[in-house]
Protein backbone atom coordinates (compact mmCIF):
# COMPACT_ATOMS: atom_id res chain seq x y z
CA UNK A 1 0.00 0.00 0.00
CA UNK A 2 1.30 3.27 -0.83
CA UNK A 3 1.32 6.27 1.34
CA UNK A 4 -0.86 8.47 -0.42
CA UNK A 5 -3.65 5.63 -0.12
CA UNK A 6 -2.80 4.73 3.10
CA UNK A 7 -3.66 8.38 4.16
CA UNK A 8 -6.45 8.21 1.75
CA UNK A 9 -8.07 5.14 3.50
CA UNK A 10 -7.54 6.76 6.61
CA UNK A 11 -9.39 10.53 5.83
CA UNK A 12 -12.23 8.01 4.48
CA UNK A 13 -12.73 6.05 7.65
CA UNK A 14 -11.95 9.34 9.70
CA UNK A 15 -15.10 10.53 7.87
CA UNK A 16 -17.20 7.55 8.23
CA UNK A 17 -16.56 7.91 12.14
CA UNK A 18 -17.69 4.01 12.76
CA UNK A 19 -15.48 2.74 15.18
CA UNK A 20 -15.16 0.01 12.94
CA UNK A 21 -13.85 1.62 9.62
CA UNK A 22 -11.01 2.86 11.79
CA UNK A 23 -9.87 -1.05 12.77
CA UNK A 24 -6.66 -0.34 10.48
CA UNK A 25 -5.12 2.65 12.12
CA UNK A 26 -5.66 4.74 15.49
CA UNK A 27 -5.18 8.17 15.46
CA UNK A 28 -4.05 9.00 18.90
CA UNK A 29 -3.36 12.89 20.16
CA UNK A 30 -2.93 15.08 23.03
CA UNK A 31 -0.78 15.67 26.27
CA UNK A 32 2.39 15.37 26.12
CA UNK A 33 2.95 13.67 29.49
CA UNK A 34 1.23 11.44 28.45
CA UNK A 35 2.83 10.85 25.38
CA UNK A 36 5.84 9.43 25.81
CA UNK A 37 4.42 6.11 27.47
CA UNK A 38 1.83 5.44 24.52
CA UNK A 39 4.65 6.05 22.22
CA UNK A 40 6.41 3.24 23.83
CA UNK A 41 3.28 1.27 23.63
CA UNK A 42 2.14 1.87 20.32
CA UNK A 43 5.69 0.40 19.25
CA UNK A 44 5.36 -2.52 20.84
CA UNK A 45 1.60 -2.82 19.65
CA UNK A 46 2.12 -2.10 16.06
CA UNK A 47 4.90 -5.47 16.56
CA UNK A 48 1.71 -7.58 18.13
CA UNK A 49 -0.93 -6.26 15.58
CA UNK A 50 0.67 -5.87 12.27
CA UNK A 51 -2.32 -5.26 10.46
CA UNK A 52 -3.56 -1.78 12.71
CA UNK A 53 -1.11 1.53 12.45
CA UNK A 54 -1.01 3.91 15.44
CA UNK A 55 -0.96 7.62 14.31
CA UNK A 56 0.50 9.83 17.38
CA UNK A 57 0.73 13.25 18.17
CA UNK A 58 1.28 15.24 20.75
CA UNK A 59 0.16 18.79 21.26
CA UNK A 60 -0.95 19.06 25.00
CA UNK A 61 -4.44 17.59 26.75
CA UNK A 62 -6.80 20.45 25.28
CA UNK A 63 -5.98 20.07 21.65
CA UNK A 64 -6.28 16.23 22.39
CA UNK A 65 -10.09 16.24 23.54
CA UNK A 66 -10.90 18.87 20.99
CA UNK A 67 -9.89 16.40 18.17
CA UNK A 68 -12.12 13.92 19.65
CA UNK A 69 -14.82 16.26 19.81
CA UNK A 70 -14.14 17.15 16.37
CA UNK A 71 -13.94 13.84 15.48
CA UNK A 72 -10.72 14.28 14.08
CA UNK A 73 -8.90 11.77 16.53
CA UNK A 74 -9.89 8.24 17.73
CA UNK A 75 -8.57 8.67 21.29
CA UNK A 76 -7.28 11.74 23.42
CA UNK A 77 -4.50 11.20 25.63
CA UNK A 78 -5.03 14.20 28.65
CA UNK A 79 -3.51 14.46 32.33
CA UNK A 80 -6.81 15.96 33.92
CA UNK A 81 -10.16 15.56 33.58
CA UNK A 82 -13.01 17.00 31.42
CA UNK A 83 -13.40 20.75 32.00
CA UNK A 84 -16.81 21.54 32.27
CA UNK A 85 -17.15 23.62 28.53
CA UNK A 86 -15.61 20.17 27.07
CA UNK A 87 -19.07 18.18 28.83
CA UNK A 88 -21.06 20.85 27.64
CA UNK A 89 -19.60 20.57 24.05
CA UNK A 90 -19.71 16.17 24.16
CA UNK A 91 -23.34 16.99 25.71
CA UNK A 92 -24.45 19.18 22.53
CA UNK A 93 -22.88 16.53 19.86
CA UNK A 94 -24.50 13.34 21.85
CA UNK A 95 -20.94 12.41 22.86
CA UNK A 96 -19.97 10.19 25.19
CA UNK A 97 -16.68 10.35 26.23
CA UNK A 98 -15.27 7.21 28.13
CA UNK A 99 -12.67 7.80 30.12
CA UNK A 100 -9.87 4.95 30.97
CA UNK A 101 -6.97 5.75 33.52
CA UNK A 102 -3.83 4.33 32.37
CA UNK A 103 -0.85 5.70 34.80
CA UNK A 104 -0.49 7.49 37.81
CA UNK A 105 2.06 10.51 37.34
CA UNK A 106 3.50 11.57 40.72
CA UNK A 107 6.05 14.13 41.78
CA UNK A 108 8.73 14.19 44.06
CA UNK A 109 10.44 16.71 46.08
CA UNK A 110 14.41 16.31 46.16
CA UNK A 111 17.15 17.19 47.95
CA UNK A 112 20.52 16.29 48.72
CA UNK A 113 21.01 12.98 50.99
CA UNK A 114 23.24 15.44 53.01
CA UNK A 115 20.79 17.75 53.80
CA UNK A 116 18.84 17.10 57.52
CA UNK A 117 15.85 18.30 56.26
CA UNK A 118 13.50 15.03 55.37
CA UNK A 119 9.56 16.47 55.54
CA UNK A 120 7.92 19.89 53.75
CA UNK A 121 4.30 20.51 53.94
CA UNK A 122 3.03 21.95 50.34
CA UNK A 123 2.77 25.79 51.37
CA UNK A 124 6.57 25.68 52.53
CA UNK A 125 7.41 24.02 49.32
CA UNK A 126 5.68 26.36 47.40
CA UNK A 127 6.92 29.43 49.46
CA UNK A 128 10.65 27.81 48.76
CA UNK A 129 10.28 27.94 45.07
CA UNK A 130 8.41 31.24 44.91
CA UNK A 131 11.38 32.85 46.48
CA UNK A 132 9.58 33.83 49.77
CA UNK A 133 11.95 31.10 52.23
CA UNK A 134 15.21 31.21 50.91
CA UNK A 135 16.97 30.08 54.28
CA UNK A 136 17.12 26.16 55.15
CA UNK A 137 17.44 27.28 58.44
CA UNK A 138 13.56 28.65 58.13
CA UNK A 139 12.35 25.06 57.67
CA UNK A 140 14.62 22.61 59.77
CA UNK A 141 17.80 22.78 58.06
CA UNK A 142 21.38 24.16 58.52
CA UNK A 143 21.92 27.63 57.31
CA UNK A 144 22.41 27.92 53.92
CA UNK A 145 20.89 29.43 50.58
CA UNK A 146 18.12 27.25 49.11
CA UNK A 147 19.25 26.90 45.70
CA UNK A 148 15.28 25.58 43.46
CA UNK A 149 15.88 23.56 40.44
CA UNK A 150 13.53 24.05 38.37
CA UNK A 151 12.21 22.55 34.85
CA UNK A 152 12.27 24.31 31.62
CA UNK A 153 8.86 25.89 30.77
CA UNK A 154 7.83 23.49 28.07
CA UNK A 155 7.86 20.91 30.39
CA UNK A 156 4.84 18.29 31.56
CA UNK A 157 6.32 17.64 34.67
CA UNK A 158 7.12 21.77 35.42
CA UNK A 159 3.02 21.85 34.22
CA UNK A 160 2.06 19.24 37.12
CA UNK A 161 4.26 21.23 39.68
CA UNK A 162 2.54 24.38 38.75
CA UNK A 163 -0.76 23.19 39.10
CA UNK A 164 -0.05 20.85 42.34
CA UNK A 165 1.92 23.05 44.20
CA UNK A 166 2.77 26.67 42.87
CA UNK A 167 -1.29 27.14 42.37
CA UNK A 168 -1.60 30.82 41.69
CA UNK A 169 2.15 31.51 42.82
CA UNK A 170 4.94 31.86 40.29
CA UNK A 171 7.95 30.36 40.64
CA UNK A 172 10.97 32.41 41.01
CA UNK A 173 13.07 33.79 38.18
CA UNK A 174 16.12 33.11 39.66
CA UNK A 175 15.60 29.29 40.46
CA UNK A 176 18.41 27.16 37.92
CA UNK A 177 16.96 25.23 34.92
CA UNK A 178 17.31 22.00 33.78
CA UNK A 179 16.11 20.49 30.84
CA UNK A 180 15.39 16.76 31.99
CA UNK A 181 14.39 14.93 35.11
CA UNK A 182 18.13 13.44 34.78
CA UNK A 183 19.44 16.90 34.85
CA UNK A 184 17.52 17.90 38.21
CA UNK A 185 18.90 14.42 40.12
CA UNK A 186 22.34 15.25 38.78
CA UNK A 187 22.22 18.73 40.08
CA UNK A 188 20.48 18.24 44.01
CA UNK A 189 23.14 14.86 44.21
CA UNK A 190 26.06 17.09 43.90
CA UNK A 191 24.76 20.33 45.41
CA UNK A 192 23.71 20.14 49.41
CA UNK A 193 21.88 22.64 49.33
CA UNK A 194 19.47 22.28 46.36
CA UNK A 195 15.90 21.16 46.22
CA UNK A 196 14.04 20.16 42.99
CA UNK A 197 11.13 17.70 41.78
CA UNK A 198 11.33 14.80 39.28
CA UNK A 199 9.33 11.74 38.64
CA UNK A 200 8.41 8.78 41.09
CA UNK A 201 10.02 6.92 38.19
CA UNK A 202 13.60 8.93 38.32
CA UNK A 203 14.28 8.42 42.30
CA UNK A 204 17.24 6.96 42.49
CA UNK A 205 20.25 6.48 45.47
CA UNK A 206 21.91 9.54 44.72
CA UNK A 207 19.05 11.76 45.78
CA UNK A 208 17.11 11.72 48.93
CA UNK A 209 12.91 12.55 48.41
CA UNK A 210 11.00 14.43 50.83
CA UNK A 211 7.53 13.61 52.42
CA UNK A 212 4.85 15.41 52.17
CA UNK A 213 3.04 16.69 55.47
CA UNK A 214 4.35 12.99 56.88
CA UNK A 215 3.67 11.39 53.94
CA UNK A 216 6.29 9.36 52.32
CA UNK A 217 6.04 9.17 48.51
CA UNK A 218 5.45 5.28 47.07
CA UNK A 219 4.15 4.20 44.26
CA UNK A 220 1.28 2.66 47.13
CA UNK A 221 0.64 6.23 48.28
CA UNK A 222 0.35 7.42 44.80
CA UNK A 223 -2.06 5.09 43.88
CA UNK A 224 -4.34 5.42 47.07
CA UNK A 225 -4.01 9.49 46.36
CA UNK A 226 -2.93 10.33 49.51
CA UNK A 227 0.61 11.37 48.06
CA UNK A 228 -0.70 15.48 47.34
CA UNK A 229 1.22 15.45 43.74
CA UNK A 230 -0.24 13.05 41.67
CA UNK A 231 -2.38 12.95 39.56
CA UNK A 232 -3.87 10.51 36.60
CA UNK A 233 -2.71 9.60 33.29
CA UNK A 234 -6.11 9.23 31.23
CA UNK A 235 -7.09 8.20 27.54
CA UNK A 236 -10.76 9.27 26.67
CA UNK A 237 -12.54 7.86 23.97
CA UNK A 238 -15.32 8.93 22.01
CA UNK A 239 -18.08 6.05 23.68
CA UNK A 240 -16.81 2.30 24.90
CA UNK A 241 -14.04 1.84 22.54
CA UNK A 242 -14.39 -0.68 19.73
CA UNK A 243 -12.51 -2.55 17.06
CA UNK A 244 -8.27 -2.30 17.09
CA UNK A 245 -8.90 0.65 19.46
CA UNK A 246 -10.26 -1.41 22.10
CA UNK A 247 -7.72 -3.49 21.61
CA UNK A 248 -5.08 -0.86 22.55
CA UNK A 249 -7.18 -0.24 25.74
CA UNK A 250 -6.52 -3.95 26.46
CA UNK A 251 -2.70 -3.80 25.43
CA UNK A 252 -2.47 -0.55 27.32
CA UNK A 253 -4.20 -1.93 30.66
CA UNK A 254 -2.42 -5.19 30.38
CA UNK A 255 0.07 -5.70 33.73
CA UNK A 256 2.69 -7.60 31.40
CA UNK A 257 2.43 -5.31 28.32
CA UNK A 258 1.23 -1.70 28.55
CA UNK A 259 1.76 -1.25 32.38
CA UNK A 260 5.14 -2.31 31.54
CA UNK A 261 5.98 0.83 29.42
CA UNK A 262 4.23 2.94 31.67
CA UNK A 263 6.84 1.90 34.50
CA UNK A 264 9.68 1.91 31.50
CA UNK A 265 8.61 5.88 31.15
CA UNK A 266 8.91 6.65 34.58
CA UNK A 267 5.29 6.53 35.62
CA UNK A 268 3.37 4.50 38.20
CA UNK A 269 1.22 1.52 37.00
CA UNK A 270 -1.85 1.31 37.54
CA UNK A 271 -2.14 -2.62 38.04
CA UNK A 272 -0.10 -4.63 40.63
CA UNK B 1 39.60 31.65 -24.69
CA UNK B 2 38.24 28.91 -22.13
CA UNK B 3 37.80 25.52 -22.78
CA UNK B 4 34.40 23.91 -22.17
CA UNK B 5 36.00 21.99 -19.22
CA UNK B 6 37.07 25.26 -17.86
CA UNK B 7 33.70 27.19 -18.26
CA UNK B 8 32.08 23.61 -16.63
CA UNK B 9 34.53 24.07 -14.07
CA UNK B 10 33.59 28.15 -13.26
CA UNK B 11 29.86 27.10 -13.66
CA UNK B 12 29.93 24.90 -10.89
CA UNK B 13 31.67 26.44 -8.75
CA UNK B 14 29.59 28.85 -8.86
CA UNK B 15 26.52 27.32 -8.31
CA UNK B 16 28.19 25.67 -5.28
CA UNK B 17 29.49 29.05 -3.95
CA UNK B 18 25.84 30.03 -4.51
CA UNK B 19 24.47 27.41 -2.44
CA UNK B 20 26.05 28.76 0.77
CA UNK B 21 24.68 32.16 -0.07
CA UNK B 22 21.01 30.81 -0.46
CA UNK B 23 20.98 28.59 2.63
CA UNK B 24 22.19 31.26 4.56
CA UNK B 25 19.20 33.75 2.77
CA UNK B 26 16.87 30.33 3.26
CA UNK B 27 17.34 30.22 7.86
CA UNK B 28 16.99 33.97 7.83
CA UNK B 29 13.90 33.96 5.94
CA UNK B 30 12.73 31.02 7.97
CA UNK B 31 13.59 32.93 11.02
CA UNK B 32 12.00 36.05 10.05
CA UNK B 33 8.62 34.42 9.03
CA UNK B 34 8.47 31.98 12.25
CA UNK B 35 10.09 34.87 14.62
CA UNK B 36 8.02 38.02 13.31
CA UNK B 37 4.60 36.90 13.96
CA UNK B 38 5.24 37.10 17.54
CA UNK B 39 5.27 41.07 17.49
CA UNK B 40 1.60 41.01 16.27
CA UNK B 41 0.26 40.61 19.69
CA UNK B 42 3.58 42.35 21.54
CA UNK B 43 5.44 45.35 21.62
CA UNK B 44 9.47 45.51 20.75
CA UNK B 45 9.37 47.31 23.66
CA UNK B 46 7.89 44.65 26.04
CA UNK B 47 10.39 42.02 24.26
CA UNK B 48 13.34 43.37 24.53
CA UNK B 49 12.84 45.32 27.90
CA UNK B 50 10.69 42.68 29.95
CA UNK B 51 12.09 41.67 32.94
CA UNK B 52 10.21 38.16 33.19
CA UNK B 53 10.44 35.31 31.04
CA UNK B 54 7.27 32.88 31.89
CA UNK B 55 6.19 31.93 28.06
CA UNK B 56 3.88 28.92 29.55
CA UNK B 57 2.33 30.55 33.08
CA UNK B 58 -0.68 32.58 33.11
CA UNK B 59 -0.30 35.29 32.41
CA UNK B 60 1.98 34.53 30.07
CA UNK B 61 5.25 37.31 29.55
CA UNK B 62 7.98 37.21 26.95
CA UNK B 63 10.51 39.58 28.34
CA UNK B 64 14.38 38.60 27.19
CA UNK B 65 16.28 41.26 28.84
CA UNK B 66 17.47 38.56 31.40
CA UNK B 67 18.10 36.03 29.15
CA UNK B 68 20.03 38.80 26.41
CA UNK B 69 21.90 40.27 29.74
CA UNK B 70 22.90 36.25 30.80
CA UNK B 71 24.01 35.96 26.76
CA UNK B 72 26.79 39.29 27.03
CA UNK B 73 27.63 38.97 30.50
CA UNK B 74 29.00 35.70 29.54
CA UNK B 75 30.66 36.82 26.41
CA UNK B 76 31.95 39.52 28.39
CA UNK B 77 33.28 37.06 31.23
CA UNK B 78 35.02 34.71 28.35
CA UNK B 79 36.50 37.27 26.23
CA UNK B 80 38.39 39.04 29.22
CA UNK B 81 39.77 35.85 30.05
CA UNK B 82 40.12 34.36 26.58
CA UNK B 83 41.94 37.44 25.36
CA UNK B 84 44.59 38.01 27.77
CA UNK B 85 45.70 34.02 27.34
CA UNK B 86 45.03 33.76 23.48
CA UNK B 87 46.72 36.84 22.65
CA UNK B 88 49.84 35.68 25.08
CA UNK B 89 50.02 32.12 23.56
CA UNK B 90 50.02 33.82 20.09
CA UNK B 91 53.26 35.56 20.90
CA UNK B 92 54.97 33.27 22.51
CA UNK B 93 54.17 30.77 19.53
CA UNK B 94 55.26 33.36 16.52
CA UNK B 95 58.03 35.56 18.40
CA UNK B 96 59.46 33.23 21.54
CA UNK B 97 59.02 30.03 21.25
CA UNK B 98 62.01 28.12 19.08
CA UNK B 99 60.61 25.79 16.05
CA UNK B 100 60.92 22.71 18.48
CA UNK B 101 58.85 23.86 21.20
CA UNK B 102 56.53 25.39 18.64
CA UNK B 103 55.72 22.05 16.74
CA UNK B 104 54.53 20.06 20.02
CA UNK B 105 52.33 23.60 21.74
CA UNK B 106 50.71 24.55 18.55
CA UNK B 107 48.87 21.49 17.36
CA UNK B 108 47.83 21.21 20.98
CA UNK B 109 46.12 24.51 21.14
CA UNK B 110 44.58 23.82 18.00
CA UNK B 111 43.18 20.05 19.70
CA UNK B 112 41.57 22.32 21.85
CA UNK B 113 39.77 23.97 19.29
CA UNK B 114 38.48 20.28 18.37
CA UNK B 115 36.86 19.05 21.52
CA UNK B 116 33.27 19.00 21.45
CA UNK B 117 31.31 21.50 23.47
CA UNK B 118 29.78 18.84 25.30
CA UNK B 119 32.55 17.35 26.40
CA UNK B 120 33.79 20.95 27.97
CA UNK B 121 30.55 21.46 29.29
CA UNK B 122 30.67 18.06 31.37
CA UNK B 123 34.08 19.21 32.48
CA UNK B 124 32.29 21.92 34.03
CA UNK B 125 29.49 20.04 35.36
CA UNK B 126 30.91 17.31 37.07
CA UNK B 127 34.56 19.33 37.82
CA UNK B 128 34.34 23.04 37.97
CA UNK B 129 30.84 22.95 39.50
CA UNK B 130 31.34 21.02 43.06
CA UNK B 131 34.91 23.10 42.70
CA UNK B 132 33.10 26.41 42.81
CA UNK B 133 30.78 24.88 45.72
CA UNK B 134 33.23 23.78 47.68
CA UNK B 135 36.11 26.70 47.97
CA UNK B 136 34.77 29.38 46.42
CA UNK B 137 31.79 28.95 48.60
CA UNK B 138 29.15 29.69 45.62
CA UNK B 139 25.78 28.37 46.56
CA UNK B 140 25.43 26.26 42.99
CA UNK B 141 28.58 25.81 40.82
CA UNK B 142 26.17 25.92 37.88
CA UNK B 143 27.03 30.10 37.59
CA UNK B 144 27.99 32.63 35.60
CA UNK B 145 31.83 32.29 36.13
CA UNK B 146 31.74 28.86 35.64
CA UNK B 147 29.93 29.24 32.04
CA UNK B 148 32.76 32.31 31.01
CA UNK B 149 35.49 29.91 31.96
CA UNK B 150 34.27 27.36 29.88
CA UNK B 151 33.51 29.34 27.00
CA UNK B 152 37.16 30.89 27.48
CA UNK B 153 37.96 27.36 27.03
CA UNK B 154 36.53 27.52 23.94
CA UNK B 155 37.48 30.48 22.31
CA UNK B 156 41.05 30.68 23.48
CA UNK B 157 42.37 28.38 20.53
CA UNK B 158 40.10 30.41 17.94
CA UNK B 159 41.87 33.70 19.62
CA UNK B 160 45.18 31.86 19.75
CA UNK B 161 44.79 30.88 16.18
CA UNK B 162 43.64 33.92 14.31
CA UNK B 163 46.14 36.14 16.29
CA UNK B 164 49.43 34.13 15.63
CA UNK B 165 48.28 34.84 11.95
CA UNK B 166 48.24 38.47 12.42
CA UNK B 167 51.27 38.38 13.79
CA UNK B 168 52.97 36.00 11.51
CA UNK B 169 52.11 38.55 8.86
CA UNK B 170 53.64 41.48 10.35
CA UNK B 171 56.53 41.70 8.00
CA UNK B 172 59.89 41.21 8.92
CA UNK B 173 61.69 44.21 8.12
CA UNK B 174 59.93 46.15 11.32
CA UNK B 175 61.50 43.73 13.71
CA UNK B 176 64.64 44.36 12.05
CA UNK B 177 64.39 47.96 12.34
CA UNK B 178 63.35 47.98 15.70
CA UNK B 179 65.73 45.68 17.09
CA UNK B 180 68.59 47.64 14.94
CA UNK B 181 67.77 50.17 17.23
CA UNK B 182 68.48 49.19 20.15
CA UNK B 183 65.02 48.16 21.51
CA UNK B 184 64.95 45.01 23.79
CA UNK B 185 62.99 41.55 22.17
CA UNK B 186 59.66 42.58 24.48
CA UNK B 187 59.97 46.18 23.40
CA UNK B 188 60.10 45.10 19.76
CA UNK B 189 57.02 42.65 20.25
CA UNK B 190 54.58 45.59 22.70
CA UNK B 191 55.58 48.94 20.50
CA UNK B 192 56.31 47.71 17.27
CA UNK B 193 54.94 43.86 16.67
CA UNK B 194 51.49 44.30 18.34
CA UNK B 195 50.48 47.25 17.16
CA UNK B 196 50.82 46.39 13.68
CA UNK B 197 49.09 43.24 14.43
CA UNK B 198 46.39 45.03 16.14
CA UNK B 199 43.17 44.95 13.47
CA UNK B 200 44.00 40.92 12.67
CA UNK B 201 44.15 40.49 17.12
CA UNK B 202 40.76 43.01 16.68
CA UNK B 203 39.16 40.22 14.03
CA UNK B 204 40.54 36.97 16.77
CA UNK B 205 38.68 39.04 19.74
CA UNK B 206 35.35 39.57 17.57
CA UNK B 207 35.50 36.04 16.19
CA UNK B 208 36.40 34.33 19.56
CA UNK B 209 33.15 36.29 21.16
CA UNK B 210 30.76 35.67 18.30
CA UNK B 211 31.73 31.99 18.86
CA UNK B 212 31.12 32.39 22.77
CA UNK B 213 27.74 34.69 22.19
CA UNK B 214 26.36 31.54 20.05
CA UNK B 215 27.21 28.54 22.00
CA UNK B 216 24.11 26.77 23.05
CA UNK B 217 25.42 23.18 24.87
CA UNK B 218 28.21 25.10 27.15
CA UNK B 219 25.81 27.06 28.25
CA UNK B 220 22.91 25.25 28.66
CA UNK B 221 25.07 22.81 31.08
CA UNK B 222 26.84 25.15 33.50
CA UNK B 223 25.05 28.07 33.31
CA UNK B 224 22.18 27.19 35.88
CA UNK B 225 19.64 28.66 33.70
CA UNK B 226 18.38 31.18 35.98
CA UNK B 227 16.67 33.68 34.03
CA UNK B 228 17.46 36.80 36.21
CA UNK B 229 19.65 39.59 35.12
CA UNK B 230 23.23 38.52 36.89
CA UNK B 231 24.77 40.51 39.74
CA UNK B 232 27.81 38.98 40.68
CA UNK B 233 29.92 36.06 38.86
CA UNK B 234 28.62 33.84 40.92
CA UNK B 235 24.85 34.07 40.11
CA UNK B 236 22.97 32.15 37.87
CA UNK B 237 22.66 33.08 34.54
CA UNK B 238 20.70 31.59 31.11
CA UNK B 239 22.03 32.82 27.66
CA UNK B 240 19.56 32.88 25.13
CA UNK B 241 20.99 29.94 23.29
CA UNK B 242 20.39 27.38 26.33
CA UNK B 243 16.70 28.82 26.26
CA UNK B 244 15.94 28.30 23.03
CA UNK B 245 17.68 25.04 23.12
CA UNK B 246 15.57 24.01 26.79
CA UNK B 247 12.16 25.22 25.58
CA UNK B 248 12.22 24.37 21.94
CA UNK B 249 11.30 21.25 21.65
CA UNK B 250 8.42 20.86 23.71
CA UNK B 251 6.63 24.36 22.04
CA UNK B 252 3.62 23.74 20.43
CA UNK B 253 4.06 24.22 16.86
CA UNK B 254 2.54 27.76 16.15
CA UNK B 255 1.86 28.74 19.39
CA UNK B 256 3.28 32.22 20.99
CA UNK B 257 5.73 30.18 22.76
CA UNK B 258 7.40 29.01 19.75
CA UNK B 259 6.78 32.51 17.79
CA UNK B 260 8.36 33.74 20.91
CA UNK B 261 11.83 31.15 21.07
CA UNK B 262 11.82 32.20 16.73
CA UNK B 263 11.87 36.33 17.70
CA UNK B 264 14.57 35.21 20.48
CA UNK B 265 16.66 33.43 17.76
CA UNK B 266 16.15 36.38 15.92
CA UNK B 267 17.91 38.84 18.71
CA UNK B 268 21.03 36.29 18.80
CA UNK B 269 21.80 35.97 15.27
CA UNK B 270 21.47 39.91 15.48
CA UNK B 271 24.26 39.66 17.97
CA UNK B 272 26.56 37.48 16.10
CA UNK B 273 26.52 39.29 12.78
CA UNK B 274 27.32 42.73 14.95
CA UNK B 275 30.39 40.94 16.23
CA UNK B 276 31.04 39.04 12.47
CA UNK B 277 30.83 42.08 10.59
CA UNK B 278 33.52 44.05 13.28
CA UNK B 279 35.49 41.29 12.86
CA UNK B 280 35.19 41.51 9.01
CA UNK B 281 35.77 45.39 9.13
CA UNK B 282 38.98 44.63 11.30
CA UNK B 283 39.89 42.09 8.38
CA UNK B 284 39.71 44.64 5.78
CA UNK B 285 41.68 47.07 7.62
CA UNK B 286 44.37 44.37 8.21
CA UNK B 287 44.64 44.02 4.59
CA UNK B 288 44.89 47.49 3.45
CA UNK B 289 47.17 47.90 6.22
CA UNK B 290 49.39 45.43 5.27
CA UNK B 291 49.45 46.93 1.20
CA UNK B 292 50.80 50.31 2.18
Amino acid sequence: MTIKSFILGALMALCAASPAAAASSITINGSTTVLPIVQKSAEHFMASYPDISVILSGGGSGTGLKSLLDGITDVAMSSRDLKPSEQRLAAGKNMRLVRTTIAVDALVPVVSPKNPVTDLSLEQLRDIFAGRITNWKDVGGNDGAIVVVNRDNSSGTYECWKELVMKDARVMPGALTQASNGGVVQNVATNPNAIGYIGMGYLNATVKSLSIGGVRATAASALARQWPLSRELYLFTSGTPAGGTAKFMDFMLDPRLGQQDVLKAGYVPIAK
Amino acid sequence: MKTRAEQCTAWLLAGISTLSILSMAGIVLFLLLDGLPFFRDHSPAEFLLGLHWYPTDEPMEFGILPLMAGSLAVTALATLMAVPVGVATAVYLSEVAGPGVRRIVKPFVELLAALPSVVIGFFGMVVVAPFLQEYLGASTGLNLLNAGCMLAFMSIPIICSVAEDAIHAVPGALREASLSLGATQWETIWHVVLPAAGSGIGTAVMLGMSRSIGETMVVLMVAGGAAVVPSSVFDSVRPIPASIAAEMAEAPFHSEHYYALFATGIVLILFTLVFNAAAFRMAEKNRSGADC
